[in-house]
């Protein structure tokens, strides 16, 4: 399967190296510029705008809800405005659904017909979310995806896979791991990874002591 | 076909209608002849199957987050309360017993 | 019956899920900052997109990677609404080609 054509240090292979469609795109955008469809600036500011959206959002969220209950109801009940709260612009979501882990239950999300994703909160989704296998195995076997990153939940605890089929984008919000309570938020969102609020894992666990 | 208010609400088990139509589907194939439940009913939004070919999308249609036991989607589940959650629009959805 | 080649959930034989991430090629990123000013103009929805990846040939959709996805649906729409032509795509890029050249 082609993918980014970069060589073993990650350059940027030439122009005339690139696959078909990777070529075309550059006469596209050239072309639309030109008849002024979409400009220069336009292309600019999407650039922008997706360098500003990553997983670090998503970390502020979970860690402030994990130290504000009142907060972390806001965050469940409009998940939206209590982004903006945080500095977080997610207005671009047309739906937003926050679903919390608890001792009993782990979510897990995924989109099998295409790969949606909260791009306004997180950024771009990873290669392996919006992969065949994980698109295919997510729905049937969630605990087997579950193992693979590091996760391993006994039966006793409920597993509920979201398949975003539509406008609603889900986020992840993971349980608080234990012998947190000295940490600070900044350090506290240190633990909050991407693929835990994907829920394919769980928050990392505090650092031993030494 | 409603477009307002929506006809299910939380708790109702529902069938997920089995048909193989052509266009653009967003139920997805795995959950088609199954039965489950709605979980939350999410409002009204424009219908993806006619906005994929440039239609205006109306009249809205209403979404729910239909929920299922992973047995009943498969056959068996990895683990006994186990599911799989999907948002699915009315029209696909039906009563069940 | 014809199950979508893009509706996949469940289907048999899927392997492990390659954790390799890869930083994105500036194509890349132009598709994407392309995809998403032409949704924010009105020009396109994501749905006519979605459609447009479904309609792909089956072996292709699962050969190519995903922004070459991304840019074969977002031709098929600009074709589809005449804003652009294949032709003019074609004399574009021919022209960028020639001017890209080889060493």
């Amino acid at each position: 399967m082609s993918n980014a054509p970069t060589d073993e240090h990650g350059h940027e292979h030439p122009r005339h190296e690139l696959s078909h469609y990777a070529k075309r795109i550059y006469a596209i955008r050239d072309l639309l510029v030109e008849k002024g469809v979409i400009s220069e600036k336009d292309i600019q500011c999407q650039i922008e705008y997706q360098e500003a959206r990553s997983p670090a959002n998503g970390a502020k969220l979970v860690a402030r809800a994990w130290t504000d209950p009142a907060f972390k109801a806001r965050l469940i009940a409009d998940p939206k405005a209590a982004c903006l709260e945080m500095g977080i612009d997610g207005t671009s979501i047309n739906e937003f659904v926050v679903l919390e882990n608890t001792e009993k239950v782990r979510h897990m999300v995924v989109c099998t017909l295409c790969s949606c994703y909260p791009r306004p909160i997180l950024g771009r989704p990873p290669d392996w979310y919006k992969s065949f296998n994980y698109r295919q195995r997510a729905v049937n076997d969630p605990r087997g995806v579950m193992r693979e990153f590091g996760l391993r939940l006994p039966d006793e605890v409920e597993v509920r896979v979201h398949d975003s089929t539509a406008d609603i984008r889900y986020l992840v919000l993971p349980l608080r791991p234990r012998g947190t309570e000295s940490l600070s938020r900044a350090d506290l969102e240190k633990l909050v990874t991407r693929d835990s609020m994907i829920g394919v894992m769980d928050a990392l666990p505090a650092s031993p002591k030494d | 076909m409603s477009s307002g208010g929506g006809k299910f609400k939380p708790g109702d088990r529902v069938h997920v209608r089995f048909e193989d139509r052509p266009g653009h589907i967003r139920t997805p194939w795995y959950v088609r002849g199954k039965s489950g439940w709605i979980e939350r009913v999410y409002g009204d939004f424009p219908n993806p199957e006619s906005l994929a070919f440039g239609g205006d999308g109306l009249p809205k249609r209403t979404l729910y987050l239909v929920a299922f036991n992973q047995a009943d989607v498969w056959g068996a589940a990895q683990a006994p309360k186990d599911k799989v959650l999907v948002d699915i629009y009315e029209h696909w959805l039906d009563p069940a017993a | 019956m014809a199950r979508g080649h893009h509706d996949v959930g469940g289907l048999p034989s899927a392997g492990p899920v390659d954790q390799t991430e890869h930083v994105l090629s500036d194509w890349e990123i132009v598709a994407d900052a392309v995809n998403q000013a032409l949704g924010a103009r009105g020009i396109k929805r994501t749905d006519e997109m979605r459609r447009a990846r479904e309609e792909m040939d089956a072996e292709e959709y699962r050969d190519m990677s995903y922004y070459e996805r991304w840019i074969a649906s977002i031709e098929t729409i600009l074709i589809e609404k005449k804003i652009l032509t294949k032709e003019e795509i074609d004399r574009r890029l021919a022209a960028f080609e020639k001017k890209w050249g080889e060493p």
